[in-house]
């Protein structure tokens, strides 16, 4: 084979080089090296030592602690998504007839996305503050709302949905603007009010968006993690130890590599099986 | 409508009709004006809702702690002081930081850029044995979350021992897939003869995507790089676990030894964390248009 057929056949592979090398150390490797892992004990290095098959997961498993970060996980999740999107959707709603000064509302509706959760977990944990906290002065509560079992989960995922639903606006933003504006018209000449209007155009136009954007904020919630670490740490006891906190915690604190891989695989497999069940209910549910 | 006033015009005189139908334009426009007037002040409501931490964290940011330290309602600084910032300064080192993120973020926003495009290039012009499987493939590394590799992640860069330098902040981010994907969604409104006719007339690939392609999907390039910074700006799992000594620290990491020092502390950990969100928040707000138009543009309709 000559030089310049080759150049050709292996011209359109040279430019998937850059990303492809990247994606193959870095995702596809560790991906199934942590399934690997998944089977093993391992050492304080991380080292594959032991072959002990599925015992990792059957421990988890039978493991109070793993299933409390499950359900903890899932209700944090739940609180979340809803939240979020439902401060999203409000705010895409305000924003969606113009008025003066609609683009800095919108900036400000959108900001949250642009913030990183250390950082606002930091903002809160002051405002959150027993004593000087500002969300104590204004209710006129004495709660001490991050060390109280009660109350921090619910903490941890409000400041999720805070930061979450600046995206969340624009997606219903765009979703929006894509609604035919004359179907309004009609709907007002026959003498709907703005409440009909809501649920039975509004909300039917928005929900291929709506769609989207529940899975994607499921997915997104499920990894959340430098919220938990800046403001709980997993506690009090073990009631914001979310799933992606409990893998961090396993291996980094406790240099169980193996059922910290194997949590992995389990949060992985829980995400893959969310995001297929959506994609077939969509298929069945979701007016186009 | 023309016809119903002319004959009621007939019945009434004319005056009055015209009295009539200015009050009727009156209160129509009144009606209008309240109603977007209620909708700024709802709007106003709901945006001082939403920007409330950060204006609180703004606030404290410029209070003494000395006024901080109370339990009556203290919204705004009596005396606002810029000392808070200076001592953040001093306490950690902040410059470092910021140095250190600013890099890190810009060479993965620019690494990704290129990859990405390069990769969708070829997905979208070239043809190839595999093209539609190893799309494929890409598109389902989607569906891996980060933290479920991140253990195995850290057990190779420990083995290379990079762990503590910038290559380990940087080269795991190079790619992503949402950005291959959202390069080739916008190539593909380009005609294949654009491709076609710009290599008839001897115009090389990288030529071709240096000089045709980057150009005519500049609104892509800037979504991808306004949501890349931010995200990278804003990574924390990752330099948490790779980084040790304050000469790799990303900001996020930093700003935690703040959090540590003591409790009189707060409001000078609250000030770098001003400082450390202003840079993320200043790229969002000079690129939101751009974001938002590359965002919807290509990826929703497809």
């Amino acid at each position: 084979m000559n030089i310049k057929t080759f150049v050709k056949k292996a011209g359109p592979y040279v430019y998937m080089v850059p990303a492809m090398a990247v994606f193959a150390v870095f995702l596809f490797f560790p991906f199934f090296k942590t399934i690997y892992l998944s089977l093993y004990k391992t050492n304080k290095m991380g080292q594959a030592k032991l072959y002990v098959g599925l015992l990792n997961y059957a421990d988890l498993l039978n493991s109070p602690s793993f299933f409390n970060s499950l359900l903890v996980t899932a209700i944090f999740v739940v609180i979340v998504v809803s939240v979020s999107m439902l401060l999203g959707l409000i705010a895409a709603v305000l924003c969606s007839k113009t008025f003066p000064g609609i683009r800095i509302f919108s900036t400000a509706y959108a900001l949250p996305m642009a913030i990183a959760s250390s950082s606002a977990a930091m903002i809160f944990k002051i405002m959150l503050h027993p004593s000087i906290g500002i969300v104590n002065k204004i209710l006129g509560f004495h709660i001490n709302w991050i060390s109280d079992p009660k109350y921090a989960l619910a903490c941890v995922a409000l400041l999720t949905a805070w930061l979450n639903s600046g995206i969340n606006f624009l997606y219903f933003s765009a979703g929006l603007s894509n609604i035919d504006e004359t179907i309004y018209e009609r709907a007002s000449v026959d003498g709907a009010n703005s409440i009909q209007r809501f649920f039975f155009l509004t909300l039917p136009g928005l929900s291929p968006i709506m769609f989207y954007t529940l899975v994607v904020n499921i997915i997104q919630a499920f990894q959340s993690f430098g919220q938990v670490k800046v403001l709980t740490q997993g506690g009090p006891g073990e009631s914001t130890n979310l799933i992606v906190y409990s893998i961090y915690r396993d291996a980094f604190f406790n240099y169980r590599f193996g059922s910290a891989a194997a949590q992995s695989v389990l949060l992985f497999l829980i995400i893959m099986i969310l995001t297929l069940c959506m994609f077939r209910l969509e298929k069945k549910g979701v007016s186009y | 409508m023309d016809s119903v006033i002319t004959t009621a015009a007939k019945e009434i005189n004319r005056d009055e009709l015209e009295k009539l139908k200015r009050s009727a334009t009156q209160k129509a426009l009144f009606r209008r004006r309240a109603g977007k007037f209620a909708l700024v002040i709802v709007n106003l409501a709901m945006s001082i809702f939403v920007l409330l931490p950060l204006l609180y964290a703004v606030s404290i940011a410029f209070m003494p702690s000395s006024e901080l330290f109370t339990t009556e309602m203290n919204l705004i600084p009596g005396n606002p002081t810029l000392e808070n910032f200076r001592q953040a300064m001093v306490k950690i080192p902040l410059n470092r930081f910021i140095v250190n993120s600013f890099f890190v973020a810009g060479c993965i926003t620019f690494g990704q850029i290129l990859s990405c495009s390069l990769a969708a290039f070829s997905f979208s012009f070239l043809d190839f044995k595999g093209k539609n499987l190893l799309f494929m493939v890409v598109m389902a590394t989607m569906m891996i979350p980060g933290e479920a590799t991140i253990i195995s992640n850290y057990l190779t860069v420990s083995g290379l021992h990079w762990l503590d330098s910038y290559n380990v902040l940087i080269i795991p981010y190079l790619t992503s897939a949402m950005g291959i994907f959202l390069f080739r969604q916008f190539y593909k409104s380009f005609p294949i003869s654009l491709y076609e006719s710009a290599r008839i007339d001897g115009c090389s690939n990288l030529r071709f995507i240096y000089s045709i392609l980057i150009p005519l999907t500049k609104s892509a390039i800037g979504a991808m790089a306004v949501y890349t910074f931010i995200n990278a700006w804003n990574m924390y799992m990752w330099p948490l676990l790779v980084t040790g000594s304050d000469r790799m620290r990303t900001v996020q990491i930093g700003i935690g030894m703040l959090d540590s020092v003591d409790s009189q502390s707060i409001s000078m950990m609250i000030a770098g964390v001003v400082m450390i969100i202003i840079p993320s928040i200043s790229v969002f707000i000079a690129g939101q248009r751009q974001l938002i138009r590359g965002m919807f543009s290509g990826a929703v309709k497809g």
